[in-house]
């Protein structure tokens, strides 16, 4: 079982010293210009040589932080997470700067319609490590994960879907998981050098809200790999499209293409009148808009349906209860665009 | 345990309550819920001074919602000065808000820091901003309950007997699956809770009158009792209070640049007006009501425990 990480690991704070440097991350004019992150990913610390080492570092609370940039040698995972990545053909991230946008059932949508044809493998990755919905909304929340020779199996929601979450992992679901970056990269380095994925058409990887640790450790890891690209999730309010510019911007910085942005949440019919009314207002031009301005492709738009969020409640597939559904349609559509992308993709 | 000095207990002195907000589920309202509370504590007296800190760093929202985007932060010698949402109002202005979106170039600039320059920055909000006399400091957090969390609850150590959190989700299992975990990690850190809200609980059709339970309904009610946490209320999904917070009709264009600060600030004190004509409003504030009767207890029994 996992041990629960306790609070106060990290040094006291500590006063700033009054002649600190200008590379010291806690001045002011390092935070004002946030800077552009270097290619290697090398982010804790600041860039300067001296960073940690000058006289006014000591007794800071992060001169080991800065102190610890020196360049390391490529994380030693790396090869086996590319051996274990060579059997899979396409990864596909899902992400949104915003939570609670529908990523998880998106991801799950994606996951069951690609799992209908018998003939593809695919696989479902949760690294959302804090608050992992993934195995709920598959339905196999009380499922455990086994280990065997090969590594661990993810758990089987059919024969062709294997899941692999934190949830399975926690001795109950109430456990908070409270962990710094650190221990997260390294689950996560875990998830995709030790599962057992077999030979998979598809792996569709479940992100956290935000672009921080969990984002750049799987970009990071599966750099060499090769990222098929990312699926953008956004709901219509400009307050969701803010963080969804954000995390293009991110993606543009990594260099991980995007295969286009879904509109979840857009536009609620009353299952009383039959009147469509929007819940969450386009204010700003919705997607579309923002689909516009960056020449992204809008893949799609996803009406809110209360039953979409029954069917993940009671961990079943909405597209296979309520095939007729408009959102259903949505869904198909927006998975076959995908697809059709991606199939460019294989065809080299 | 012995109460140390620290930059961040010799400035939060003069802050009375220090209210964390915060949900294990992302886009449950924790924002949204951290404005309306900062609005309602402000009208609940003609003297209560708020502030607002937004410590969601990759996705900072409270910005947009006060109407403040574009604004900067300005530095004086006495440490940064937070913006103050009721600039332009008569009198001394009592709201003031302090997030990473002040100091973002651009606002589709995306944050992308891990742990470490995440807790660095967040001890700086909490030790360099001037926020002066408090009564209550809203903190709004981000999603989980990782780095963020662990550095506010250790920065906020020292004036821990001050501190106490409110926890938001929605009706739906996978998001009160989520606010027990955070629930857990309150548990795990000794944070008094004051309760819990289910927010978005029912939609009104604007055509029918129709009640439809979009994400479903009474859940959170449920684990409160289940978990002997008080239940402060539930809010309904009302689409004025989102069209508000999202500052539909300021002109997107002008916030953009951030030159145009004279138009932001006028608008931005129409929000606290606008606002109280809002159904939520009204809800709110009969939760504040009963969150302010309910803060001396708490943090009296926590005195006198650590005492």
């Amino acid at each position: 079982m996992l041990a629960v990480q306790q609070p106060t690991l990290a040094p006291d704070p500590l006063s700033v010293p009054s002649n600190a440097p200008e590379h010291c991350p806690v001045s002011l004019n390092q935070v004002r210009h946030i800077p552009d992150p270097p290619n290697d990913f090398d982010w804790q610390g600041t860039e300067s040589e001296l960073a940690g080492k000058a006289d006014a570092c000591n007794g800071c609370a992060n001169q080991e932080i800065c102190a610890s940039n020196t360049p390391k040698g490529p994380d030693p995972a790396l090869p086996f997470i590319h051996e274990r990545m060579s059997t899979v053909k396409h990864k596909i991230l899902v992400l949104s700067g915003k939570g609670g946008v529908g990523k998880s059932t998106f991801t799950a949508q994606l996951g069951w319609a690609f799992a209908a044809n018998e003939q593809l493998q695919t696989g479902v990755m949760d690294v959302d490590i804090c608050g992992p919905s993934i195995p709920t909304i598959f339905g196999v929340a009380a499922e455990q994960v086994h280990s065997s020779s090969s590594g661990w199996s993810p758990v089987y929601v059919q024969d062709n879907l294997g899941v692999m979450s934190v949830g399975f992992m926690l001795s109950s679901s109430r456990d908070a998981v409270m962990w710094r970056g650190p221990k997260k990269n390294g689950l996560i380095a875990q998830f995709l050098k030790d599962v057992d994925w077999g030979d998979l058409d598809y792996l569709v990887i479940d992100t956290p809200p935000g672009t921080s640790d969990e984002h750049l450790s799987v970009v990071q890891y599966l750099k060499e790999s090769g990222i098929d690209g990312a699926v953008l999730v956004t709901t219509p309010q400009e307050v969701s499209l803010q963080d969804v510019r954000r995390e293009i911007d991110f993606c543009r910085k990594v260099g991980i293409r995007v295969l286009g942005l879904v509109e979840n949440m857009s536009g609620f019919v009353c299952p009383g009148c039959k009147t469509e009314s929007q819940i969450f207002k386009p204010s700003t031009g919705g997607a579309e808009r923002l689909a516009k301005e960056t020449g992204i492709q809008l893949l799609g738009k996803v009406p809110l349906d209360p039953r979409i969020g029954k069917s993940a409640d009671y961990g079943v597939s909405f597209l296979d209860e309520y095939p007729d559904s408009p959102a259903s349609h949505a869904y198909l559509d927006i998975i076959d665009k995908i697809k059709c992308v991606l199939g460019g993709n294989s065809a080299q | 345990m012995a109460v140390q000095e620290t930059p961040v207990s010799r400035r939060l002195k003069s802050v009375r309550h220090i209210i964390i907000v915060c949900s294990g589920k992302g886009g449950v309202g924790k924002s949204s819920v951290s404005v309306q509370l900062a609005l309602s504590l402000h009208a609940s007296s003609p003297t209560a001074r708020v502030g607002i800190l937004d410590v969601d760093l990759t996705g900072p929202s409270v910005p947009r919602m006060l109407g403040l985007d574009g604004h900067g932060v300005h530095q004086s010698s006495d440490g940064w000065v937070p913006v103050y949402a009721d600039a332009r109002a008569d009198g001394e202005p009592r709201l003031a808000c302090m997030s990473v979106g002040f100091l973002l170039k651009k606002k589709g600039d995306s944050v992308v820091w891990r742990g470490p320059k995440k807790n660095a920055m967040i001890r700086q909000f909490l030790s360099d901003v001037r926020w002066g006399e408090l009564d209550y400091l809203v903190v709004d957090t981000p999603p989980g309950t990782s780095d963020e969390h662990l550095s506010l609850i250790e920065h906020l150590a020292p004036v821990q007997s001050r501190l106490s959190a409110v926890i938001v989700t929605t009706p739906q299992a996978v998001a009160l699956l989520d606010a027990m975990k955070c629930l857990s990690f309150t548990r795990a850190v000794a944070l008094p809770v004051l309760g819990l809200i289910e927010n978005m609980s029912g939609y009104v059709c604007p055509c029918c009158g129709e009640i439809s339970n979009v994400f479903s309904t009474g859940g959170g009610a449920e684990m409160a009792r289940r978990e002997g946490v008080p239940f402060l209320g539930s809010m309904p999904i009302d689409t004025d209070l989102v069209t508000l917070l999202d500052a539909a009709e300021s002109t997107d264009q002008g916030a953009t640049d951030g030159q145009q600060d004279e138009v932001s600030e006028v608008r931005s004190f129409g929000v606290l007006q606008r606002y109280q004509k809002t159904s939520s409003a009204k809800l709110i504030s009969a939760l504040v009501e009963k969150l302010i009767s309910t803060l001396p207890s708490v943090e009296h029994v926590l005195m006198n425990s650590s005492a």
